[in-house]
């Protein structure tokens, strides 16, 4: 049995841009926006680095391929750069690159860092991709709002919940991140929304209105990595080490075999439980103080609840309703605003999820700043609920 | 001997009301105003003369000699005959011999370049099945033809395609005799590359071409056979000209009641195919044994064939066939989404429409040609689990042998609906796009396109059927990608 990574290695400074349409930036300045901030956190200059990992999702529309576009935008001392791409969950998929290198004992210090630049198509929402030569040839026509809100219909039939309870419930979630996102200055969307105004949005893909979307934004984050010896050493306080760290892919089975029901996240499920093993928690909806879900939609972050163990199967809608995730509630999900709020910069997403962790467990959230949370964790998701990587991240107090 | 022993029909769903068209072109027209009678039927965006040809084809087999998953496994000729073909150099009768799995060791033939094409079609194969060298053929008629906005044309045509399994034997029609008639008397043509047809004078074209040309092939058949014309009980022969099928019956003697339904009404002028529509909406209804038929059809000249009912023509096994589809019609007056389906008018689809991803594989598309075309995917032969599509290793996680699936169609299979939603954002010619996870009842599933939807009618558990469809156009380098789509089962289909 592997020992995992618990309290293996630390995190020694993180960084994020402002998300948003970024009209006056590309991609390169992004990754520096982040990157220094997350040096300054770290209390380090570039030439300390001793290996990064880059992630980025369309490349075509973004930076291209290879690691070269992080390594030329930072003049990072001519290290190793490796390029990671896994959908929506590059950003856990870069970070897990550098704490494992540190966890190896290869490294001293890596950097992990995601960035997309989305607003230079000249459209909204994100540009479709078919996948390769033989998809392209079959695979169904589709938008990421539309795969998502498959499981709108799954979920209802499965437990008997009308169109209207579940779009209560789904506006309730964009109401709640749409506030957390008013007090975040690096958030993409600020504005306060009410229930009325979600349920009355237009229709994107049934059942999912306008703001059951998150935003598509231009972002980078980064976080610098070390073993928790060293970040000592550096005198770092409050220190962060990361509890767990799962990936889970599909393997074809949802889409391909009749044992999925098509309600849930499979992966989400295999990751969660895997990650509550490393890090040593028995009881989720007892231990983790705070999260950050992948609420690309808010049907996502509904049934993630429920996939995540924290809501009882079927239990999701009540605890919504009952505020149970909200800031004030007993496990606050989205503080800073979410994919929804603080927006969806795809390979920087899963970094930008710690960055709030992070920040909370440092307790420099500002106007946000939960009461002594202890454990964070993030939910990381790429592709759609028939085949996707599911990461989920435990991040907390060293011990 | 050789004779007609199982038919079918296509048609598609919608249904442009001919009052639409008429409305539209009034203000330039006033002679519109008198024109709005009845309806027509048009293809939906993903539909053209192969996926109906698919569709007819799959129609007339269910029901024919060998009906089931191997049904057509004992022809040996497809013809195909149409004027509006998507393909001038590749050949479209091969794609439909594909699509029904009816690929390998048998002959398959475009016949096109005149009106009279399906009617061609017919006389070439029952005369190869009368001779040593042919038993079974299958013969299809489509067409999809292209008319310009306020033409004669958008107002009497129709889309459609009609199959007939042509076989040694009596049949329900047996073969009597057939007569072709050739004279380069240019009614209307298009020339090669070009959109739309150019039509001469109506007039002239009754007068002078069909009231000249028709008689000398339909009287040469009648002596061929030794028939008398007033003998004839049914007499098939399309036109878009009023009373020229009347005009050719009286001139040789074909009793008035003789004559059959164009559908006109219901349906349009399904060109090439129509002749071969026209049958067997005749042939559904049941014939009295011993009756005489007699087809035929102009173009450049003139087809004349004449079958005799037999007994097994009194009660035809039920298809779908032409009055089954013309049931499942749904009546449109959007004449707007016409123009639009059938890139009659520029619009803005918006940059989502701007992909740049068309170009196909073609060595993909020939690797995968029976998962693309026949949706032929896997049925592991250790555990029993049917997938999609066929891979290496089977797709069961409790089974996960390697290299043991054998090839299993879901052509024919019964799905139902597990996941869906209707998508507004994505681009698709008829928005939303519906698409979601279908599952097989005897297992397998896969996400799919829905076509012929409407708003509001999809539900977890819905019934479906596949149906062969246009996947994408690739404008630039004019290849069309062709796939399976789920449509809801309705009415009598279910």
């Amino acid at each position: 049995m592997a020992r995992g990574i618990k309290d293996k290695v630390a995190i020694l400074g993180m960084g994020c841009s402002r998300f948003g349409e970024r009209w006056e930036s590309g991609a390169e300045e992004l990754m520096v926006e982040a990157y220094e901030e997350a040096l300054l956190d770290a209390g380090i200059d570039g030439s300390q680095l001793d290996a990064a990992w880059f992630s980025t999702h369309y490349e075509e529309i973004n930076v291209g391929k290879g690691g070269l576009p992080l390594a030329t935008a930072l003049r990072l001392p001519n290290i190793a750069v490796t390029r990671v791409e896994n959908f929506c969950a590059s950003g856990s998929e870069a970070f897990r690159g550098a704490v494992y290198a540190v966890a190896s004992g290869a490294c001293d210090i890596a950097l992990a860092l995601g960035v997309e630049k989305l607003k230079d198509t000249g459209y909204g929402g994100l540009p479709g991709s078919l996948g390769g030569t033989l998809n392209a040839q079959w695979a169904a026509t589709g938008s990421a709002p539309g795969n998502f809100a498959q499981l709108a219909s799954a979920y209802r039939a499965k437990h008997g919940v009308s169109r209207d309870d579940l779009k209560r419930a789904l506006a309730h979630i964009s109401v709640k991140s749409h506030a957390n996102g008013a007090k975040n200055d690096k958030a993409h969307l600020r504005k306060p929304i009410t229930e009325e105004q979600a349920l009355s949005a237009p229709m994107i893909a049934e059942p999912l209105g306008l703001f059951d979307c998150c935003g598509v934004s231009d972002g980078a984050a980064a976080c610098i990595v070390t073993t928790p010896e060293i970040a000592k050493q550096l005198g770092k306080e409050r220190i962060v080490t990361v509890k767990a760290l799962q990936l889970s892919l599909s393997n074809g089975s949802e889409a391909g075999h009749n044992s999925w029901d098509g309600s849930y996240f499979h992966t989400t499920r295999i990751a969660a439980r895997k990650a509550y093993e490393e890090a040593g928690i028995k009881k989720p909806r007892e231990e983790v103080s705070m999260f950050e879900c992948h609420d690309c939609f808010s049907v996502t972050e509904l049934v993630t609840m429920e996939d995540l163990q924290l809501s009882a199967e079927g239990g999701a809608i009540t605890d919504v309703l009952d505020g149970f995730y909200d800031a004030d509630g007993t496990i606050p999900c989205q503080i800073d605003g979410g994919l929804k709020c603080f927006g969806h910069p795809i390979g920087a997403s899963g970094i930008r999820m710690l960055y709030e962790m992070y920040l909370q467990l440092s307790h420099r959230a500002g106007p946000r700043q939960l009461e002594a949370p202890r454990i964070g964790m993030t939910h990381n998701l790429g592709g759609s609920p028939m085949s996707n990587v599911a990461a989920v991240c435990i991040i907390g107090a060293a011990e | 001997m050789a004779g007609i022993s199982a038919f079918g029909a296509y048609v598609p769903r919608l249904r442009l009301a001919r009052s639409a068209i008429a409305a539209a072109h009034q203000w330039s027209d006033p002679s519109f105003k008198g024109k709005g009678k009845g309806e027509r039927a048009i293809a939906n965006w993903d539909e053209d003369a192969i996926t109906m040809a698919v569709e007819a084809a799959r129609d007339c087999l269910a029901h024919g000699a060998a009906p089931g998953p191997e049904a057509g496994a004992s022809l040996d000729a497809l013809y195909l005959a149409s004027t509006t073909l998507p393909f001038a150099d590749r050949q479209n009768a091969g794609i439909v011999a594909t699509a029904l799995s009816l690929d390998g060791q048998r002959r398959t033939l475009d016949i096109t370049g005149a009106q009279r094409a399906g009617t061609t079609a017919l006389l070439e194969a029952l005369q190869a099945v009368s001779g040593p060298h042919s038993n079974q053929a299958l013969v299809v008629g489509t067409d999809k033809r292209q008319a310009k906005a306020a033409s004669a044309g958008e107002l009497a045509y129709g889309d459609g395609a009609a199959a007939l399994l042509v076989e040694e034997g009596e049949g329900l029609l047996t073969f009597l005799a057939g007569v072709t008639e050739t004279a380069d008397f240019v009614d209307h043509f298009r020339g090669a590359g070009d959109a739309f047809d150019y039509t001469w004078e109506e007039r002239w074209i009754r007068d002078e071409g069909i009231s000249q040309i028709v008689p000398e092939a339909v009287n040469a058949v009648l002596a061929k056979a030794g028939v008398e014309a007033s003998a004839i009980d049914h007499f098939i022969f399309p036109s878009t000209i009023g009373r020229a099928a009347d005009g050719v019956a009286k001139s040789v003697g074909i009793k008035a009641e003789a004559l059959a339904d164009n559908l006109s009404a219901t349906l349009g002028e399904c060109g090439t195919a129509h002749a071969l529509v026209m049958l067997s909406h005749l042939l559904e209804g049941g014939l009295k044994p011993g009756a005489l038929v007699l087809v035929a059809a102009f173009g450049q000249g003139c087809d004349a064939l004449l079958f005799r009912a037999t007994e097994a023509a009194a009660t035809p096994q039920g298809t779908l066939g032409v009055r089954g589809h013309l049931a499942l019609g749904k009546t449109s007056d959007n004449y707007m989404q016409y123009l639009a389906f059938n890139d009659l008018v520029t619009l803005e689809k918006g940059m989502r429409a701007e992909r740049d991803d068309y170009k196909t594989a073609l060595s993909v598309t020939y690797r995968k040609r029976d998962m693309l075309l026949a949706l032929e995917g896997g049925k592991c032969t250790q555990c029993g689990t049917l997938q999609f599509p066929r891979t290496d290793i089977c797709v069961n996680p409790q089974c996960g042998a390697h290299h043991t699936q054998e090839p299993h169609s879901f052509r024919d299979s019964k799905a139902s609906v597990l996941t869906w939603s209707a998508d507004y954002l994505t681009y698709i010619p008829n928005p939303p796009s519906h698409y979601g996870m279908i599952t097989f009842e005897d297992g397998g599933r896969f996400m799919t396109d829905f076509t012929d939807v409407d708003v509001g009618e999809l539900d977890v558990g819905t019934p479906v059927k596949m149906m062969f469809r246009i996947k994408s156009s690739d404008r630039l380098r004019g290849f069309v990608r062709y796939f399976w789509k789920a449509v809801p089962q309705r009415g009598q289909d279910a």
